[in-house]
């Protein structure tokens, strides 16, 4: 696989020359793949927020590069914006970003901006809402009239709708009910396996990444602490703990058991592969 | 970028400027601004300039700070002191060229007029600098209490401006936020004519707005939780209480302006 994204040696430091200087972001390196899910995980503070705002260009490194498709992002700082149409970036409550009179102008905002006209931008637009579960005719209703889920929906069609190569999205579940959360990743997932573009998850819950992403990089104050298959990074879930992070539930159950003697191997973390051990156990009649 | 306007900038500190009460330190704003526009000759501006120094020197706040506040009003600076330097007739003229013409009078005026602004900005600023906006507010609160007899809502107001000056930063992170969000689905606000400039503003201001509006309305719900029912009968957490420091500063400040007075009857 090839890296669409390289970030090399990015350091980040804010506050330059003052007493309140601090770098958010430190010496850091890693690849993003062409296709994959990447799960970012870290604490508040870690240095999420500031790595991904690189991505596309919204915060100049003080000092490294950040590769798109081999190229550095800011060697012509005057096209920054065409780095911006190709790594869709949704931040954080991105609900609160809404503005037009009617979702339909809302999720054309990107594309119209793209260039995009007529039927081309007609099907932008439609086909970002397909994704996303909005309905034909929520389309010509005022945004504001939504539920806070339905919101956030619009808002993700806004990005989606410029057909990025690499779509970053900030906690997009954060402040969802669970069946909210669920639907949403869902429609992630689905636009992940139906057009190969990569995308990369920034969560704290340990239990979204676990379940989603193919890769992860776990953060910790302003480095990568690690980075690797869920199955490797969860093997290592003492480090994890070590450092105050959380590990899923299901991987945490396992830890539990094997403290208590039973035979099972911790690194497990889906609900499927620890039913799948337990079960094995209790067929070679083991007492759980 | 946004985060670097500071406005009501407080730098916290433990000297006599900072311990006064600020009803003490608004009046005696009020009394060297006064003076300051009684200061008629070379020795009373001399007087005020040496006043401001005192305070500075006592605040201990840098003088980088203080002249860093003039920076945005250097143009009304220079404007008026052109103004006053070309267009003040006089007897005698020092300077003649085509229309421009310097006369002695005019020289003066603007001397002392770019004098008099810069004296009158740092005065205030020194205040602001040496004040939290809360206690700030609070004693503008204190010395507006008369008016209520005037069915003025001076508490009302009071609370309105702390509100304000509480939601100021908060407010910059929010424009701050929405502008990258934008940024992000290709928003440009630098290039193109002010129209399209103006209208790049829309996708910011409307966000704006909303959630100010939810703020505000959140806000008022949580003080009503709390059975906030106006200034009527409410008490202070911090209760302002005259001292001896402020019974001092206020009698050197009636001595200085007295002073100013004097030297204005001796024309200099």
């Amino acid at each position: 696989m090839e890296p669409i994204l390289q970030i090399k040696n990015l350091t980040h430091t804010y506050g330059v020359g003052t007493p309140f200087q601090r770098s958010a972001v430190e010496d850091m390196s890693f690849d993003v793949y062409e296709g994959e899910f990447l799960g970012i995980i870290g604490h508040t503070g870690s240095g999420k927020s500031t790595l991904i705002q690189h991505l596309n260009g919204l915060l100049k490194p003080t000092s490294g590069q950040v590769l798109l498709g081999g190229k550095d992002i800011w060697a012509e700082p005057k096209k920054i914006r065409d780095v911006r149409f190709r790594v869709g970036l949704v931040f954080q409550y991105p609900e609160y970003q809404l503005f037009e009179e009617t979702v339909y102008k809302d999720i054309a905002f990107g594309p119209t901006n793209q260039g995009k006209t007529g039927d081309e931008l007609d099907s932008c637009v439609r086909e970002a809402a397909r994704l996303v579960g909005i309905r034909d005719d929520q389309l010509e209703k005022s945004p504001f009239e939504l539920s806070g889920g339905q919101k956030r929906r619009v808002a993700l069609a806004g990005v989606l709708a410029m057909q990025p190569e690499v779509l970053v999205l900030d906690e997009p579940t954060a402040g969802l009910d669970p069946a909210g959360r669920e639907n949403l990743m869902a429609n992630i997932r689905d636009f992940h396996r139906n057009r190969h573009t990569t995308v990369i998850l920034v969560s704290h819950s340990m239990d979204e990444i676990a379940q989603n992403v193919d890769r992860i990089l776990v953060l910790k104050s302003a480095h990568v602490l690690m980075s690797g298959t869920p199955a490797e990074v969860f093997a290592r879930a003492d480090e994890l703990l070590t450092a105050g992070l959380d590990v899923p539930q299901v991987t945490r159950i396992a830890m539990a058991l094997k403290a208590r003697g039973v035979d099972i191997d911790p690194a497990v973390y889906t609900v499927e592969a620890l039913e799948k051990q337990l079960l094995a156990l209790r067929k070679g009649g083991a007492v759980c | 970028m946004l985060k670097d306007i500071t406005l009501g900038q407080y730098f916290p500190g433990n000297t006599v400027a900072h311990k006064l009460d600020p009803r003490t330190k608004i009046l005696l704003v009020l009394l060297y601004i006064v003076a300051l526009f009684c200061a008629k000759g070379v020795v009373g501006y001399a007087l005020m300039a040496l006043c401001l120094a005192v305070c500075v020197r006592i605040s201990k706040v840098g003088i980088k700070q203080l002249v860093r506040g003039l920076k945005p009003v250097l143009f009304i600076i220079i404007f008026t002191g052109l103004l006053n330097l070309f267009f003040v007739p006089g007897e005698t003229y020092l300077f003649q060229w085509g229309f421009l013409r310097i006369s002695e009078e005019g020289l003066r005026n603007a001397v002392f007029m770019v004098l008099r602004i810069m004296l009158l900005i740092m005065g205030t600023f020194l205040m602001t600098y040496t004040t939290s906006p809360i206690s700030l507010t609070d004693g503008l609160e204190r010395l507006l209490n008369g008016l209520k007899r005037f069915h003025v809502p001076v508490h009302e107001l009071a609370m309105m401006m702390s509100i304000a000056l509480r939601f100021i930063p908060t407010l910059i992170e929010e424009t701050d936020k929405i502008m990258s969000a934008q940024k992000a689905r290709g928003a440009d606000f630098e290039s193109g004519n002010i129209i399209q400039k103006a209208k790049a503003l829309i996708p910011i201001l409307v966000p704006l707005f909303i959630s100010a509006f939810r703020r505000a309305d959140e806000l008022a719900t949580a003080m009503e939780c709390r059975c906030y029912h106006g200034g009527e009968g409410r008490t202070k957490l911090h209760v302002l209480k005259y001292e001896r420091r402020d019974d001092i500063a206020l009698t050197i400040g009636g001595l200085v302006l007295a002073a100013v007075l004097v030297l204005r009857r001796f024309g200099i």
